[in-house]
């Protein structure tokens, strides 16, 4: 790597070589930085999981935005996640499909299992649970996603299957 | 019937690959149209066919594409073809499939489409969380620039293309084409006033055609056997065969390729097996969550676009979602307001305040709180947010479709659940406010 390359922060963060050279790619076929910020967030966030304070400002910073402005942008969308966040995100659709064949129960079985609700990590970092606009699986509903993994036709079964460590810790379920 | 959209897609689910594809006359089309046909050529065929848009609003794909402009009318530099894979209409779950298991289908679609308006790049804006869709495109994309369907000189034809995958980052409102475009520009996704039109200043600026992807997997078939061929597909009065989805609680929720035209009764009871046991029909959307309520009296009607919207609903995405009669209709429309509430890119008031009013209204009606002046204050909600020209976009008035329709077909189960204080339908189903 290239210490040249270091995008060095005024609160000590840094881009790393990897993050660059794939934020450049994007750089390439857009005709100006900022144009690159969505995909440069997403860059970030899948080495890092999650935007941090540090990270937002070593990307504006690079892209020649205000970090308040990047800040707007990453806080619109729903896939750019500004807290930490486990090592799998269960994106857990509650839209009309879903909610018609029953996702409410299922939502508060994985509640009991993992004892989280939306926007909350497992104590041990492992997952985080948000809800997600609907899935686009509606024939397969209920559904979510584990990661990059979509799980359909969702039960309580299945929900102990998927979790099943946790499901010990458990006292008991809806 | 003819399978045309679907003719890679088996039962058994195996991703088509490059191979595959040309082993079924794949990229025959492209081949025939570069050596050929003029641009012009294939615009006529397109308009002549009579291809109204797959996304939702039907509008006539041909006319979207003839206000480009072309040759010297057009000031040098890029244009560009967007590919909407934004699917995130709930109930809609057609181009997942379509992208999944034929990929080649849509870039050849595309190609032939940025021939046509003379893009020379082109992007496939796909939701994020789309990962298996997204990775088989992304190889389908290595497999054509492999084979010189991509990139410069595209089969010594001298016309270029580059074609991009930006997975987006989320939000609904990013299905609109105008936000979109933002979003492609790394911006907030809300959406832009028109004029000007994104066929004359789009993406940065340049003449950009937005289509969705039902419309574009269409492009090549048409182009290679002609407009005549294409109407003759429909059973109704619009050409085509059409992705047609039905959710909710029947026997055998699904997606199928049916002709355009084809009654709901047959896709419902046919093809979705009719309602699980124990169940009635108690009412449906015909085209996602933004369309209004049809009920068992529509049943035979034809799903084509004028047939459904003389009977007050919209075709939409052509995924239907089921009601059933012991699902509560309140219940039913605060989760999709709740959705459009939540989805709201927060531009202009009616929308970012008007829909959680509404959602607020319609949860204390729900949990048993009530009044009978609510309804009043619905109704109204519906007569303002629901008029176009009073919203920036058509978010709220597309959210406030379902709610009109259910005030009308159902008021009977707001009524009660206003007398009695409480939801009749917790009784007996599983489903919370």
């Amino acid at each position: 790597m290239n210490d040249a390359q270091m995008i060095q922060t005024d609160v000590g963060s840094a881009l790393s070589p990897e993050e660059l050279s794939e934020i450049d790619a994007e750089l390439a076929h857009v005709p100006y930085k900022s144009g690159a910020a969505i995909d440069a967030l997403k860059i970030v966030q899948a080495k890092r999981g999650w935007i941090s304070d540090q990270s937002l400002q070593a990307i504006a910073k690079y892209l020649d935005m205000s970090a308040e402005e990047l800040e707007g942008i990453a806080t619109f969308y729903n896939l750019i996640y500004r807290r930490p966040v486990g090592k799998k995100v269960i994106l857990f659709c509650d839209s009309v499909s879903c909610w018609i064949c029953g996702c409410d129960g299922i939502k508060q079985k994985i509640t009991d299992v993992l004892g989280v609700d939306y926007g909350e990590t497992t104590e041990d970092d492992a997952y985080t649970l948000i809800p997600v606009p609907c899935l686009g699986a509606c024939d397969r509903a209920p559904v979510m996603m584990v990661g990059d993994d979509l799980h359909t036709h969702l039960d309580e079964a299945k929900i102990d299957a998927l979790f099943p460590d946790k499901n010990k810790k458990a006292g008991g379920s809806s | 019937m003819e399978k045309v959209l679907t003719r890679n897609i088996g039962p058994d689910l195996q991703p088509t690959d490059l191979k595959a594809y040309e082993a079924n006359g794949g990229y025959q089309g492209l081949r025939k149209a570069l050596a050929e046909s003029s641009p012009k050529d294939c615009l006529d065929v397109i308009s002549a066919a009579n291809l109204r848009g797959r996304g939702g609003a039907g509008f006539p794909t041909g006319m979207k594409w003839s206000f480009v402009p072309m040759g010297d009318k057009c000031t040098p530099g890029h244009k560009y073809l967007v590919c909407n894979a934004d699917e995130m209409e709930p109930g809609a779950f057609k181009d997942r499939l379509l992208m999944e298991y034929d990929p080649h289908q849509l870039i050849e679609g595309m190609i032939l489409s940025a021939y046509t308006i003379g893009a020379d790049i082109s992007y496939i804006f796909i939701r994020g969380e789309y990962v298996v869709a997204i990775q088989r495109l992304r190889d389908a994309l290595t497999e054509c620039y492999a084979a010189g369907y991509l990139g410069d000189n595209i089969l010594g034809s001298g016309f270029s293309l580059n074609m991009y995958i930006h997975p987006s980052a989320g939000r609904y409102i990013c299905g609109e084409e105008t936000a979109l475009i933002n979003a492609l520009e790394g911006k907030r996704a809300n959406p832009r006033a028109k004029p000007p039109f994104p066929q004359v200043s789009g993406l940065w600026g340049r003449p950009t055609i937005v289509n969705n992807v039902e419309t574009l997997c269409n492009i090549s078939h048409i182009i290679d056997r002609g407009a005549d061929w294409f109407k003759t597909l429909g059973v109704g009065e619009d050409s085509g065969t059409k992705m047609f989805g039905v959710s909710g609680r029947v026997k055998n929720p699904g997606c199928w390729e049916l002709p355009m035209g084809t009654p709901i009764r047959h896709i419902l009871e046919d093809r979705a097996g009719g309602m699980q046991d124990g169940l009635q029909l108690k009412g449906f959307l015909p085209g996602g969550g933004s369309t209004d309520f049809l009920t068992p009296d529509h049943l035979d009607l034809a799903m084509d676009y004028n047939v459904i919207g003389k009977a007050g609903s919209r075709m939409g995405t052509g995924t239907m979602i089921i009601l059933d009669d012991q699902t509560c209709p309140v219940g039913m429309v605060l989760n999709l307001i709740r959705f459009f509430a939540h989805e709201s890119c927060g531009f202009c008031t009616p929308c970012r305040d008007g829909l959680p009013w509404t959602r607020q209204v319609l949860e204390d009606i729900e949990s048993g709180r009530g009044r009978a002046e609510d309804l009043d204050t619905l109704a109204y909600q519906v007569s303002y947010i629901g008029a176009m020209g009073n919203t920036h976009c058509a978010l709220a008035p597309g959210a406030m479709e379902p709610l009109q329709s259910a005030l009308k077909y159902f008021r009977d189960d707001f009524d009660r659940h206003i007398s009695g204080g409480s939801c009749p339908y917790h009784s007996h189903t599983r489903q919370g406010a």
